[in-house]
């Protein structure tokens, strides 16, 4: 076990490092690096002022010298002023190394976000937290409540329930967040006026069940009726397979059958399908934060996309990555506990 | 007289489809005295497991009785209500399934599951529960049964497994025990176990049985009185010995006559068919269910209205199905088909020298070991095979005879030594790299007739286009000829030739796939059990055209198979194989008679007899096929064999043995003294 996680972890470093080199790429193409350039200094700015700014700052430096330095594993040398022989930082509101050493991604150090003028450290911790709070309250929501309608509509397949269910399901996974979060705030924040159709005071740490819940329900609602539909069919499977016939020809009643036997071999499937629902569920996130206007992670990578605010964005990209190949990592182990057939070494 | 366990009445069951009722049973009556075992036996499809899931009241939602009852310890099971009958289930009837691993829950652990059985019906202690469980496995014979309790069913081998299903049956002493065809998946040798544990364990709890199979020899073995069921009727029913010693119904007489028992020979005395395939249930005729394909119908008799079951004058209890009875002579024997003159046998054509193959299986696709592990399916064949001769390669699952198929057609290349066809090196030669000259001169016949047919085209173009694929005729009308030709070959009506896949029998598929084989006119060809998933009287028809096939064209025939009988019947030499090895080989009658090999010896003994004439010795093995990946040190059978304390000085522990001449082209791999392996006696007297 230990060493299939470590091979695992070997393999995810290394894919990591394959798509930041590739994110870094992209994000430090010349036009984007023009538009920075373009920002950061005075207004007509001549082409030569603009490149000069961009060979002071170091973004002229060789492509991989550059990467190797984001990572941490390259010394950051600082700026020096030609005048005075002091260190000046890239950005004046952002404090950077006086003396070469070792600072990078690595060491925590994610640069500077052009846009909120703060070091990307501290703009990118409370998103992410704020996402945090968000993806929890979905996953609370969705996982219990996918589960339970797929495990009752597939337990009696056929049955009215089951076809009840199964109609939801699919017209939830049909509707894409952008229209299931317009028609639930016209319904219960213009119409009826239940709920706050703007989440912006839930990240300054007034969250409410008033402010919450239409973002959470909008982003669950779609994944729910996907976890759901799996679900079902799985548990269909499972109820059909001939060692539940074994459980019920043993006298077992109904219950226990469901329970005992057909649960847990019910939730191989969908377990995985959860877990790759994560980075997945993203996108909705995106959409939902704007939409309703919460200061998350969603939210910011837009900013970053839309300011060309480069650091941030690597620093958004670099969490994406991360979080796609974890939750892979942990659906691979959780898999495996769950199914004993499947054995790792 | 005693009350009967299990007593069911004129029962008919249909199942309500989309397409309409079908009735999967009719007028269905049997009985099973305490104590007794009965059994049930038909080919696929005739309605054996339907009528043990409605004992079981577990028909599924689109089947439900139409008429009859069913009657446990007196009690109408119709009658019951849930809670009662959820207190019968598990305790008082118990079923045994055909396959072992689909019917054990994969995430739980063996003890769990055998404890639950206590649990629920004697309202036992978790800890009484663990200790019944335990028994229970120790009484089937089981090995390290503390490892059992704690193991998942996918740890288990298929014969333990199926141990482990019997004892989830007998826990709670059951009085009924229904078994739905429980040794089919798995080996001879290891079904021969699981039939000899389970008469022990019957006979010492006084349970009765329901003995669910297509294969009349193991119910000779096992019951007292058999049914035998045709299209959903009971056609003949009786004391195992009156229905075996007297048949009273033709479907039956017809089964025995298909089956290669011991007598048949495919020159003096070959198997006589039963014409005709068996109907489908909304096509059965009017009258006798039987009638179209029986040789005694009389057209105003057997025709007019259904036919009741009455009792037969001979023995008591034994009823059959068939209104002509009395005016059958039975003692007739079957018309005699053509007899053959044996053919000559030609020079080698194919041999194949200290072949090895293993394969490398890694640990894990990324970051695997350097070394992996070497699953050594084949370890050192050496034999030939000549023109016009049936070779027969016997040996159970995973003795590697399929894999020998494969390097012989050039499927997979060989890991050391050599096969040699027609004075050329053949074993690293792929089929891609292999001239077509080559490949059409080694055909293949597939074990399932289902899987070698492409679904959407017609079986004429498939053979046609085999043809072309071999070169063979000039044009497309020629070929067109050819095919016909072909089919007719393979006794199928042309019109076949526009049929799909879908609209074929499994014997009919079985046809096509030999049509195919025999298209490039091979002079080799390799079947690969190629009768194993069909009915017995299917069987007979396909190896009476197979070997009449390669009688006529003098084709060299690579016979694979498990079954002894069969190959009894129709090989001119036996190879028997075993983990990889070649443990003996020589003509078929010196395979069948003593000197053996011990491991040739359980094989025989294990083979199901369907003859009450035939007594044999019983030699059960112990223990299961050791794994291809870690074969035992010295003789490949070691571990079960029965002999080796006669060897002195741990010998067959240690050294693989040499092939020894016993005589003339008949050789055996084991380290006895020559004096002892012929001093054995005959399996079968
Ligand atoms: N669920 C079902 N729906 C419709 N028809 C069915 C169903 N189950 C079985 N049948 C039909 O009922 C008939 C009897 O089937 P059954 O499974 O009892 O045969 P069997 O004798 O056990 O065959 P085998 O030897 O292949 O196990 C067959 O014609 C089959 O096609
Ligand atoms: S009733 Fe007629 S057709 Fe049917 S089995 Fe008897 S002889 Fe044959
Ligand atoms: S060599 Fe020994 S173990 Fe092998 S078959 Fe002969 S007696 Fe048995
Ligand atoms: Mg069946």
């Amino acid at each position: 076990m230990a060493s299939f996680l470590a091979r695992r972890l070997g393999v995810m470093l290394l894919t990591m490092l394959c798509l930041t080199l590739i994110v870094f790429y992209l994000v430090n193409l010349q036009p984007n690096l023009r538009k920075l350039a373009i920002s950061q200094t005075e207004m007509h700015a001549t082409d030569q002022e603009l490149e000069g700014w961009l060979k002071k700052n170091g973004y002229r430096r060789p492509f991989f010298a550059r990467y190797a330095t984001w990572l941490g594993v390259w010394p950051r040398e600082p700026i020096v002023d030609p005048a005075t022989g002091a260190a000046i930082p890239r950005f004046s509101w952002c404090d950077e190394p006086t003396t070469p050493k070792l600072s990078g991604v690595l060491q925590g150090d994610f640069g500077c976000s052009t846009k909120f003028k703060v070091k990307v450290v501290e703009k990118l911790g409370p998103a992410l937290e704020a996402t945090g709070i968000l993806m929890f309250w979905v996953m609370a929501l969705m996982i219990p409540v996918a589960l339970v309608v797929g495990v009752i509509s597939g337990m009696r397949e056929g049955s009215r329930t089951d076809r009840t269910l199964s109609v939801i399901s699919i017209a939830t996974t049909s509707t894409p967040e952008y229209v299931s979060g317009v028609v639930l705030t016209i319904i219960f924040a213009t119409w009826l006026g239940w709920l706050n159709g703007s989440a912006a005071a839930a990240t300054e740490g007034h969250l409410s069940f008033y402010n919450f819940t239409l973002p959470v329900v909008t982003v669950s609602i779609y994944g729910m009726g996907y976890v759901a539909r799996m679900t079902r069919a799985s548990m269909i499977e499972v109820m059909n397979a001939q060692y539940i016939r074994t459980a019920r020809l043993k006298g077992l009643g109904f219950a226990s059958i469901v329970l005992k036997h057909a649960l847990r071999n019910a939730l191989i499937a969908p377990f995985t399908v959860i877990m790759l629902l994560f980075p997945w569920l993203l996108t909705g996130v995106v959409i939902v934060e704007v939409m309703f206007r919460y200061q998350g992670f969603g939210q910011a990578l837009v900013d970053a996309a839309g300011n060309n605010d480069i650091d941030l964005l690597l620093a958004c990209s670099l969490v994406s990555v991360m979080l796609v190949l974890a939750t892979q990592l942990i659906s691979d182990v959780g898999y495996a506990w769950l199914n004993p057939r499947i054995r790792v070494h | 007289m005693a009350e009967p366990v299990l007593e069911i009445d004129r029962l008919s069951i249909s199942f309500f489809t989309r397409a309409g009722e079908i009735p999967a049973v009719m007028d269905f009556s049997c009985k099973v005295m305490p104590g007794q075992a009965m059994g049930l036996v038909g080919e696929s499809g005739c309605g054996k497991s339907t009528v043990a899931l409605a004992v079981m009241r577990d028909l599924p939602g689109v089947g439900r009785i139409t008429n009859g009852s069913i009657r446990f310890e007196g009690r109408d099971m119709a009658s019951l209500s849930d809670p009662e009958l959820r207190a019968i289930r598990g305790s008082k009837i118990a079923m045994v399934y055909q396959e072992p691993m689909a019917s054990l829950n994969p995430t739980m652990l063996i003890g769990r599951q055998l404890m639950e059985v206590p649990l629920i019906h004697d309202k036992v202690s978790k800890e009484e529960a663990h200790r019944r469980a335990l028994d229970i496995v120790k009484a089937v014979r089981l090995p390290d049964p503390d490892r059992i309790m704690r193991a998942y069913p996918h740890q288990l081998s298929g014969g333990q497994q199926q141990r482990v299903v019997i004892a989830m049956a007998l826990l709670s002493n059951p009085r009924l025990l229904i078994l739905d065809e429980p040794t089919t998946a798995l080996d001879v040798t290891v079904e021969a176990g699981i039939v000899a544990l389970v008469k022990d364990l019957t006979a010492r709890s006084g349970a009765s049985s329901l003995f669910i199979s297509h294969n009349l020899g193991l119910i000779l073995e096992t019951c007292d009185s058999v049914t035998v069921m045709y299209s959903g009727e009971a056609v003949e029913t009786g004391r195992v010995r009156d229905v075996f010693g007297a048949v009273r119904h033709p479907y039956t007489q017809g089964l025995f006559r298909s089956m290669p028992l011991p007598g048949t020979n495919k020159n003096d005395n070959p198997l006589v068919p039963i014409p005709g395939q068996l109907p489908l249930p909304y096509e059965r005729p009017q009258g006798c269910n039987f009638g179209p394909r029986c040789g005694y119908f009389v057209a105003g008799v057997c025709d007019r209205a259904d036919v009741p079951m009455h009792e037969v004058a001979e023995g008591a209890g034994h009823m059959s199905r068939c209104l002509r009875v009395e005016a059958i002579d039975w003692s007739a024997s079957a018309e005699k088909a053509d007899q053959f003159k044996p053919v000559e046998i030609g020079p080698d054509v194919l041999e194949v020298d200290r072949l090895k193959k293993h394969y490398r299986v890694a640990a894990s696709a990324i970051f695997a070991g350097k070394e992996g592990r070497a699953v050594k399916a084949v370890e050192d064949v050496s034999f030939s095979a000549r023109e016009a001769e049936v070779l027969a390669i016997v040996g159970e699952s995973g003795c590697g005879k399929s894999t020998l198929a494969k390097v012989l057609l050039g499927l997979e290349t060989a890991t050391e030594g050599l096969v040699v066809f027609d004075h050329e090196a053949i074993q690293n030669r792929p089929i891609e790299r292999r001239p077509t000259g080559t490949i059409s001169s080694i055909q293949m016949i597939f074990q399932n007739p289902f899987d070698t047919l492409n679904p959407s085209y017609s079986v004429g173009s498939q053979i046609i286009r085999t043809l072309e694929r071999f070169r063979v005729g000039a044009n497309d009308g020629e070929r067109r000829e050819t095919m016909l030709g072909l089919l007719d070959l393979v006794k199928l009506p042309r019109a076949f030739a526009h049929r799909s896949p879908r609209q074929l029998s499994g014997g009919q598929k079985q046809r096509i796939g030999v049509a195919r084989a025999f298209a490039g006119r091979p002079r080799v060809i390799i079947a690969d059990e190629p009768m194993s998933a069909l009915d017995v009287s299917v069987q007979a028809a396909i190896s009476e055209l197979l070997m009449n096939l390669q009688r006529e064209s003098k084709t060299t025939m690579v016979f694979i198979s498990h079954d002894l009988s069969v190959v009894r019947y129709l090989a001119d030499r036996t190879v028997v194989m075993y983990l990889g090895h070649i443990v003996e080989m020589g003509a078929t009658a010196q395979i069948f008679s003593p000197p053996f090999h011990p491991y040739t010896e359980a094989l025989l003994s294990a083979i199901p007899i369907a003859d009450a004439k035939v007594k044999k010795r019983h030699v059960v093995l112990e223990g299961e096929i050791p794994s291809a990946l870690s074969p035992p040190k010295g003789c490949p059978f070691q571990t079960r064999c029965g002999h080796k304390s006669q060897v002195p000085g741990n010998l067959c522990e240690r050294e693989v043995p040499p092939a020894r001449e016993v005589a003339d082209g008949h050789t055996i791999k084991c380290h006895l003294p020559e004096e002892t392996l012929r001093r054995m006696e005959p399996v079968f007297s």
